[in-house]
């Protein structure tokens, strides 16, 4: 029995457990924040190695058999998600302990943030559709939470936006589900499309597989449904915002590429072309509100929604080198993204502010930390040797092999945008000199950083900057394994008996 | 702002608490073979607070229930997932149910039902969380409404 | 008895969405209470619905006799009415924060953080 599939979602649930009955002792509940979320990541390495050891690892929950209970399944996909959430987990919960103040921690910070992993490694494990959607809003219940935490006024104007679209799109998801077993009397993934194989109406499918893609678009914020995430992310405390940035919408985008391998594989022609447009339209339109911009996290917030295109632009593709792009790109968005939020907060710890007019002259006091942030931006935008150039050329090569010019010449050039938004943060925050205050203008008072603090919030920014340069330089080894697991995910047959045993 | 205390509200929750609370147990309990189980407990048992909150205010309630409701989501996520654990220990998947019979008073003891009592503590402890925070926040907004318009009072006074 | 649900349904549905459309945020979230509930009867409906045949194993039989109705819906549903009622808890926590913070039942007064 291989338990390491269940366990990344046990850890991080009892470590909300445990961190939740010590609420009274802040001491407590950041050891536990510490060792729940390293716990984590030891653990998503060792799922990791033994599904890249055995290829698919099962677990019957409550040992009813497939498809009557519900099972826990990791393939290569869900075991690399899990490990990226392992490392985007611990190197948040570090730099956290810097920046969460006392309030936060007796609101329930740590608890939630146990929750929200749990939630987000159990989306990535199960093999239940039902169940994804328990864990979705498992996962959107503590991000709703952590969203207000503080209780300001942006925050409750980007909360209202952000519940509001992210339970239209839960209940999309619900009454697909509804629809879905309706039409073939179970719910286990594979079960499911197995059964869907044999119906022959297939308008009804392509009904369904339209409602899961609404759904899942505005979780991952896909073109047109993406304006909850500029509109909330940019107002919670900036660990939180780190956290939602690598993750959240990262799970929609995984939930695309497990539904539209699996089960709707069937018309590729109609809803593969259709995921395309969207790619292309959601790079678009993300960039370009980047460029709109002059807030630090606003300017990052747009480049999620461009950045997301790039996946689904992989998936939408559907050849094993475009999924194996798009497998590729995840990996290297969650870490790059994260770490930008992070040096986001470490530049407002020490200025005070988000706004790039009134930011300047950072390079010249804190050359370490320009640094830090010029390798995931320049990584973002494409540049080699980093993890990002790697990434799109993947995805770029399979956009020309498959002659769909037309994606591969927006990708360029929302590459070539990309890095217009990062040197103009570059610019406006590291290189010019500060602005000269104006009448009457006092500059924005920040509390002295004490050194273990500085220690804290540079370690998860180094290395999650490590993280991407390693991923360019073993570019080999990150890029055979995502065709393995574009390999996996494109035989679903596999994926079918895996899960039910012989053949139905 | 809920006024606690009306004479009959009083006297009636007074009655019907204890009676709301043992069926809550019922329920728990009988979820074991038959329709029932911790979520409806738990939300018959909040059903119960509430009543006494709307009775006597949420300062008494605080102090009836002696722990923090915070506290009982803890205890109660916790012993859910305890519950998960036997079946690793004996070589099962996670969450594979396990009997016991207690020998000498006939009872039988399974992790579903430790898993229930989780689930109840949880929703108890969530809903009452909800609502008396709720009540707590409308009494301090009305207290403050109160104070402001009572200093209005007396520089109309003067 | 599907086709008045289906209409039923249907209605709720419509109503939901026209409240959500509104600009006061109370009804905004009735809009929501009301989509989930609408949901939850769709999940119920669209499984087939079968009266007075409860799925339950009689005493020394190990399965339960004749045709019952399919026991899976109910769970799904009860799960999701356990998850629509935890965020609605949470919603009304929040629209009466922000009616505290903001100080104004209308979403127009609202765009600060929109682009």
């Amino acid at each position: 029995m291989s338990y390491e599939v269940a366990l990344p979602i046990l850890v991080p649930l009892f470590a909300g457990a445990l961190s939740l009955l010590c609420w009274r002792s802040r001491w407590m509940q950041r050891v536990i924040a510490v060792a729940g979320t390293g716990a984590l990541l030891a653990i998503s390495i060792w799922l990791l190695m033994t599904v890249n050891r055995e290829g698919y690892v099962i677990m019957q929950m409550g040992d009813w058999k497939a498809p009557f209970g519900i099972s826990l399944v990791a393939d290569l996909l869900g075991a690399i998600m899990v490990v990226l959430t392992g490392i985007i987990g611990f190197a948040v919960a570090l730099y956290s302990l810097a920046v969460t103040g006392r309030g936060h921690e007796n609101f329930g910070y740590y608890p939630l943030m146990h929750l929200l992993l749990a939630g987000v490694a159990g989306a990535f494990l199960t093999g239940d559709i039902f169940n994804l959607y328990v864990w979705f809003e498992v996962m959107l219940l503590a991000s709703f939470a952590l969203l207000t935490l503080g209780g300001e006024r942006a925050q409750m104007e980007g909360a209202i936006k952000y519940v509001t679209l992210n339970l239209l799109s839960s209940v999309i998801f619900l009454t697909a589900v509804g629809l879905l077993y309706g039409m073939v009397g179970t719910l286990n993934m594979a079960d499911i499309a197995y059964k869907l194989s044999l119906v022959e109406e297939t308008a009804m499918i392509d009904v369904l597989a339209m409602m899961f893609m609404v759904s899942f678009g505005i979780k991952a914020g896909a073109f047109p449904l993406f304006f909850w995430l500029p509109a909330s992310y940019h107002t919670p405390p900036v660990a939180v915002s780190a956290l939602f940035a690598g993750l959240l919408t990262k799970v929609g985008v995984y939930a695309l590429f497990r539904v539209f391998t699996l089960i709707f594989n069937q018309s590729p022609g109609y809803t593969h072309e259709i995921l395309l447009w969207g790619a292309g339209l959601t790079m678009l339109s993300g960039v370009l509100g980047a460029a709109a911009h002059f807030e630090f996290r606003r300017i990052l917030s747009f480049h999620i929604v461009s950045q997301i295109g790039y996946m689904i632009m992989g998936l939408a593709l559907f050849t094993p080198l475009a999924v194996a792009g798009g497998v590729f790109y995840i990996l290297h968005h969650i870490i790059v993204k994260t770490n930008l939020f992070l040096v986001s907060g470490i530049v407002n710890r020490l200025k005070g502010t988000y706004d790039l007019k009134k930011l300047g002259g950072v390079y010249k006091e804190h050359p370490w930390l320009s640094f830090l942030f010029l390798i995931p931006a320049l990584s973002l935008a494409g540049v080699p040797p980093l993890s990002g150039f790697l990434a799109k050329l993947v995805i770029i090569r399979a956009s020309i092999e498959a002659e769909r010019y037309g994606i591969t010449f927006v990708a360029l050039l929302v590459g070539l945008l990309t890095l217009y938004s990062m040197t103009k943060i570059w610019a406006e925050v590291f290189w010019k000199a500060p602005p000269e205050l104006g009448e009457g203008e006092k500059a924005p008072k920040v509390p002295p950083l004490a050194r273990h603090q500085r220690w804290l919030l540079m370690l998860p920014a180094t290395g999650l900057a490590a993280c991407t340069v390693l991923i360019g330089i073993y570019g080999q080894l990150i890029y055979d394994l995502s065709v393995a697991s574009a390999a996996q995910l494109l035989d679903p047959q596999a994926y079918i008996q895996a899960v039910l045993g012989v053949q139905p | 702002m809920v006024k606690p205390g009306t004479l009959i509200l009083n006297v009636a929750a007074g009655l019907l608490m204890p009676l709301q609370l043992m069926f809550a147990l019922f329920l728990l309990l009988r979820g074991h073979d038959e329709p029932g189980g911790g979520f409806i407990a738990g939300l018959v048992g909040a059903g119960a607070f509430a009543l006494y909150q709307f009775a006597h205010g949420p300062a008494a309630t605080r102090r009836l229930l002696h722990v923090d409701t915070r506290d009982l989501i803890g205890w109660g996520l916790f012993l859910a997932i305890l519950s998960a654990l036997p079946g690793w220990a004996l070589g099962e998947p996670f969450l594979t149910a396990q009997f016991w019979k207690v020998p000498v008073i006939d009872v039988k003891v399974s992790t579903p039902l430790v898993f229930d009592i989780g689930v109840f503590l949880v929703v108890l402890g969530s809903v009452l969380t909800a609502v008396i925070t709720l009540t707590e926040l409308d009494q301090a907004e009305a207290e403050r409404k109160e104070r402001r318009e009572e200093g209005r009072d007396k520089t109309w006074n003067r | 008895m599907e086709p008045l649900m289906a209409i039923a349904i249907g209605i709720a549905y419509a109503t939901a969405i026209y409240m959500m459309l509104r600009r006061s945020i109370v009804k905004l979230v009735i809009g929501i209470l009301l989509i989930s509930n609408a949901a939850n009867l769709l999940v119920f409906t669209a499984a087939g619905l079968k009266r007075g045949a409860p799925p339950l194993i009689p005493e020394g039989a190990s399965a339960p006799i004749g045709d019952v109705a399919d026991p899976l819906p109910q769970a799904l549903v009860l799960t999701a009415i356990v998850i629509a009622f935890g965020v609605l808890t949470f919603s009304v926590v929040l629209i009466r924060r922000a009616y505290l913070i903001v100080k104004a039942d209308d979403l127009d007064q609202m765009k600060d953080t929109d682009t």
